[in-house]
């Protein structure tokens, strides 16, 4: 009984994989980096394809973007609005993030 | 998907307490699945077009009433004369050469636990999980006159993109020199919330040049500006001072023809818009999904799934904001890969993403040049089932500029391809 009880704690907790970091590491979605640089797309284009001025991201290497992120963060990239959204990731979703795109080809 | 099945699946679907279904797992392995999308928006397109993109052989029917795809976001320009309705108009083309299937109609009414949708032709659409998005209908009781005038075309709202759009840039169009824009915004919380600022300003440019004896008059419901605040006071009080006039607390209590009564005062005007008082479509009100406040929509936010409807997921504007979160096209493109993923782990009875995160930025003209932004980022929280801004993250411009100006015409063409293809 005690067993089932345990496991019954347990449930909840996997569930809300960000509530225990051990169970986070396990729980992790398979998809996170596609869904962490999809939220880029809506600015930077559907894979980072982007088109007109903004910059695009597909094909960029992963330490070009960890660099840039790392820059807009610190304040030392010019920046009109990256350095307010760069703010808002943490170190691990950018890393996530920038290996996605430097495995998506550049548009042509 | 044959009836014993989908029973079966009903009846697991129907113990399940959490995001992870525990219904028959092999079902996915017979069909992946069906899903109809309600609302051909910035919200229904994109969630369309990626549960194709990542959902490999889903079949996906999107249902919208429009032919085409008219962008709110940039209408704005229209109205001041400085871009044509066909430069915010797109087609659906792209979706269909994805696989979706489009089906130009409007949906009456929701069997929810029969799992179809009934279109107005008669048609029903059955569905494994329904994703709506309604976006927002208006609450005509809160301002009586202000339907008939609607109706008659006397007033023109403008808050849903199309047919609307042109017809206040033909009243602005045929207003004599020195006549009355006014403009009404109701209490928030409501779609856009710079939209109404950015369209006053535009609109005050387009007087300068072309009718510069005019007034725009920006009637407010709310105590000050609701977003952007500080950089939309310094645009009217720097280029449009004379022509425009911003009045908070002046809250639109009845129309009666091209009179806006207010609460101490009328204001006659020769072009009268309305930005109506909102809440969730009315397709989500009539299926019993509105939850909070009489108006909007509570989802679950790692799945998008309604709190009180299973496998009714809603994206958008309908929904009820988490803290912060603004009602805008780009955070429903984002609620929608949210929705398309957890659906896409939901079909397969894999579980889904728990660390989602959205985020927005939106870009409102003060001149037909100079833009403004406002940018957020939120990250889910576990414990409080919500997401949260991050602190220190997210602002907006430090100043209007042309550079600005330029990002949001890129930001539209990135946004529309992203949800359209």
């Amino acid at each position: 009984m005690a067993v089932i009880e345990a496991l019954r704690a347990c449930i909840p907790a996997l569930f809300l994989a960000g509530a225990l970091s051990s169970f986070a590491a396990l729980a992790q979605d398979t998809h996170l980096a596609r869904n962490l640089a999809a939220t880029c797309a809506s600015c930077h284009g559907t894979n980072g394809q982007a088109l007109g001025e903004i910059k695009p991201l597909a094909g960029m290497t992963a330490q070009q973007l960890m660099e840039a992120f790392a820059e807009f963060k610190r304040g030392t990239r010019p920046a009109t609005v990256m350095h307010q959204i760069a703010k808002g990731y943490t170190e691990e979703q950018v890393s996530l993030i920038a290996g996605y795109f430097a495995a998506q080809s550049a548009r042509h | 998907m044959d009836p014993g099945r989908r029973h079966l699946l009903r009846t697991g679907a129907a113990l399940a307490t959490s995001v992870l279904t525990s219904g028959a797992s092999w079902s996915s392995e017979l069909s992946p699945g069906r899903v109809v999308v309600v609302g051909g928006g910035f919200g229904g397109a994109t969630a369309a077009r990626y549960l194709r993109l990542w959902g490999g052989h889903i079949h996906v029917t999107l249902v919208e009433r429009n032919p085409n795809f008219t962008s709110c976001p940039m209408s704005n320009l229209v109205l001041g004369g400085y871009k044509q309705m066909g430069d915010i108009t797109r087609n659906y083309d792209s979706l269909l050469a994805l696989g979706v299937k489009l089906v130009q109609g409007e949906v009456l009414s929701i069997d929810a636990s029969g799992r179809s949708v009934r279109l107005a032709d008669g048609t029903a659409l059955p569905y494994d999980r329904l994703i709506l998005s309604p976006g927002i209908d208006f609450i005509y009781d809160l301002v009586p006159g202000l339907l008939p005038a609607l109706a008659g075309g006397q007033v023109v709202h403008a808050w849903n993109a199309g047919a609307q759009t042109l017809a206040l840039r033909r009243q602005l169009e045929a207003m004599p020199d020195g006549g009355v824009f006014a403009i009404t915004i109701p209490k928030a919380p409501y779609r856009c919330p710079p939209g109404p600022y950015e369209r006053a300003c535009l609109v005050a440019s387009y007087f300068r040049q072309a009718k510069p004896k005019s007034k725009v008059l920006v009637l407010d419901a709310n105590p000050e500006i609701q977003s952007k605040k500080a950089l939309f006071e310094r645009a009217f009080a720097q280029y449009h001072a004379g022509i425009l006039e911003y009045w908070p607390n002046a809250e639109l209590k009845e129309v009666d023809g091209n009179l806006a009564r207010l609460e101490f005062e009328d204001v006659k005007a020769d072009v009268l818009n309305v930005v109506p008082p909102q809440r969730a479509g009315d397709l989500a009100r009539k299926a019993g999904l509105v939850t909070v406040n009489q108006r909007w929509v509570g989802v679950h936010w790692l799945t998008m799934e309604s709190t009180v409807s299973p496998h009714i997921h809603v994206l958008g504007d309908a929904t009820f904001s988490a803290p912060q979160m603004p009602k805008s096209a780009h955070m429903a493109n984002q609620h929608a890969k949210v929705a398309a993923a957890a659906v896409i782990q939901l079909l397969k009875d894999e579980p889904v993403n728990a660390t989602p995160v959205v985020m927005n930025t939106c870009y409102s003209f003060i001149t037909p040049q100079d833009a403004i932004h406002v940018a957020s980022v939120h990250q889910y929280d576990a414990s409080e089932r919500t997401y949260k801004t991050v602190p220190g993250s997210g602002g907006v411009s430090a100043a209007a500029n042309p550079m600005e100006g330029r990002y949001a015409h890129a930001w539209a063409e990135n946004i529309w391809a992203d949800t359209l293809g």
